[in-house]
């Protein structure tokens, strides 16, 4: 399959060429970067249809070597519905970016780092060797780090060295989980190594690194015991790159890799999804809790993405089909709307130039495109009914009491709620309210951050739909299956590496 | 044996000095012990005793080859070890320019 190899070249080369001309021509850099996303997202749109058509995952060898040997990329089900996700949702975030960005100066630095995490993104989904994920990883976090750090004022540098600490251990931590493997072993591929385990049977090596790859994926996906580091590199990045890390990195990076590495390698052993199940109970209240308390508007977004993280690691820790279908669909509801809410918090700073939640008010007549795409984001979020996130809240919980973890479930309903209340402290401070002195003079934001956030609410509208049978069929099914199979993924691996 | 432990205690001074030490300096130098430890690891175990270099030739036999692939990893790591040292340098300096000094405890514009 040719196109294999794409996502990662592409972003790659125009991280490169922006990075080389977009100094002097101003416009360049928009439109290119746009070009590149929109076509990534026409190219991912093109892969999830033929995956899940064809059954069967594609696969690239690159050079050529044979996969035990060389590094496969490859595209499953699980990996097309995520490239689908991300690129999707960097699309709407480079419309939003083209007049955001405007504030800040050395908007080509901007691109060629957001580009550079979108390529390390894509390589994490796509590759099917640990050792490579590892690297493509590594690029992502880097290019976060630098892009957290993009303002450059005190507070801002602040973060991105308490995010860097904690992520050099985490990335360590996972490095030397590999290397435990790979010792133990001697194989990186991923399909290879979950064969090996099966025959060689699974040592100690194997449970220790198990925790290091817990420590170093969970870090990167911000449960609840390592969670730190979100709070604050969250509210200092731009609005962009915030709904970027919220919406699509912590997935990638972190419950993708975390899940993919468990379920598909290492095997789905009882005593982890347990943890799994109890982290990401932690994780749904102790968010939900802290997110109340937060007079910061990104912030409270931010504890809110830890506690939304929750339900998705609960959902797929669960381990029923009905559980990994509704974390998948949480993920992709989580992605939309904290996608959402963050522009909306963008375009709240960008007309106010405040983001303190207790300054604010009276925005809806001012800004009523904001108000209204930050209502249905706000209903999304909190589980009220027509709107995508009461299904996939309501599956997670439908399959903690399936599975009899009635104690599970109850937190769950507990965490709703307790987002249900911090979201109408947040739209009752920013947008209801009398209007204060300051900001009788604020306008609604230009037009293309008006027009990505008006996508984004039309998804948080409709996508509910993906949980019917005819559609999800063709989207978030099929990767449920490659998750409940799990050590199936090796021999539809192989028998795709022997056709030729 | 003993050497894996040598490289364990070195990968805790590591974390020790990420943990523990105020400095911001510390902590880097911290960070680059830790790489350090686990680039080592890389290499021993792909260690073997009188093995020679990986290198294919018709006319010899395949005997006692070390595996190349470890350092390779160790290679790469090292790379990626320099890329985020430099950007962690880099905002450490732009710390010291914004609050005058290197000290973790009198850099807390952040809380909650």
């Amino acid at each position: 399959m040719k196109i294999v190899p794409l996502f990662i070249i592409l972003p790659l080369g125009a991280a490169f060429l922006i990075s080389l001309y977009g100094k002097k021509k101003k416009r360049f850099c928009d439109i290119f970067s746009s070009l590149i996303t929109f076509t990534l997202f026409l190219i991912s749109v093109y892969t999830i249809f033929s995956v899940n058509t064809r059954e069967l995952p594609f696969i690239y060898k690159v050079g050529g070597w044979i996969p035990p040997l060389g590094i496969p990329l490859v595209i499953d089900s699980l990996t097309a519905f995520m490239l689908l996700i991300v690129s999707f949702i960097t699309f709407i975030i480079n419309l939003y970016s083209v007049n955001y960005m405007e504030q800040f100066t050395a908007k080509n630095k901007f691109y060629t780092l957001f580009l550079l995490m979108l390529a390390g993104m894509n390589g994490v989904l796509i590759s099917g060797d640990i050792f490579n994920l590892y690297v493509f990883f590594e690029l992502a976090s880097i290019a976060s780090y630098a892009l957290v750090a993009y303002g450059t004022q005190a507070e801002e540098l602040e973060a991105a060295f308490k995010y860097m600490a904690m992520g050099v251990v985490g990335s360590l931590f996972i490095l030397l989980g590999i290397a435990f493997l790979y010792s133990n072993y001697s194989t990186l591929n991923m399909a290879d190594m979950a064969k090996t385990l099966t025959t060689q049977g699974v040592n100690k090596a194997v449970a220790f690194a198990s925790v290091l790859f817990i420590v170093g994926f969970g870090l990167k996906a911000a449960i609840v015991p390592f969670h730190a580091w979100l709070a604050d590199a969250h509210p200092a990045a731009p609005a962009p790159i915030s709904a970027m890390l919220s919406g699509i990195l912590i997935k990638s990076l972190g419950i993708y890799s975390l899940f993919r590495v468990f379920y598909n390698v290492l095997g789905a052993n009882h005593s982890f999804l347990t943890l799994f199940m109890f982290l990401g109970t932690i994780s749904i209240v102790t968010g939900g809790l802290l997110a109340l308390g937060q007079t910061d508007l990104k912030r409270m977004l931010a504890y809110s993405s830890i506690s939304q993280i929750g339900y998705v690691v609960l959902g797929l820790g669960l381990g029923t089909p009905m559980g990994i279908f509704g974390g998948l669909l949480h993920l992709f509801n989580h992605s939309a709307f904290k996608s959402l809410l963050f522009l909306n918090a963008g375009a709240v700073e960008y007309a106010t130039k405040t983001r303190d939640i207790n300054k604010l008010g009276g925005l809806r007549k001012k800004m009523p495109v904001t108000f209204n795409t930050s209502l249905i984001a706000t209903m999304g979020i909190s589980g009220i009914p027509p709107f995508n996130g009461f299904f996939s809240k309501l599956l997670i919980i439908f399959a903690c009491i399936q599975s009899k973890h009635i104690g599970y479930g109850l937190w769950a309903i507990v965490g709703s709620i307790l987002t249900i209340s911090y979201f109408m402290k947040l739209q009752k401070n920013v947008f209801f309210g009398p209007l204060p002195k300051e900001h009788q003079e604020t306008n609604e934001v230009p037009f293309l951050m008006k027009t990505s956030m008006v996508i984004l609410s039309l998804v948080c509208i409709f996508g509910g739909l993906a949980a019917l049978p005819r559609i999800s069929k063709y989207f978030v099914k099929p990767a449920e299956k490659v998750l409940f199979e799990g050590k199936e993924y090796k021999n539809i691996v192989f028998k795709v590496v022997n056709e030729k | 044996m003993s050497t894996y432990f040598l490289c364990l205690i070195l990968f805790s001074i590591g974390l020790y000095a990420i943990v523990r030490k105020r400095n911001i300096i510390k902590i880097i130098i911290g960070m680059v012990i830790c790489s350090y430890a686990v680039n080592l690891f890389l290499v021993l175990f792909g260690y073997k005793m009188n093995g020679r270099s990986p290198l294919y030739s018709p006319n010899q036999q395949i005997a006692d080859m070390v595996d190349p692939l470890p350092q390779a990893m160790a290679l790469t790591s090292i790379v990626i070890g320099l890329a985020t040292i430099a950007l962690v340098v880099g905002i450490a300096m732009r710390i010291y320019e914004k609050y005058g000094t290197f000290d973790i405890t009198k850099i807390k514009n952040l809380k909650g």
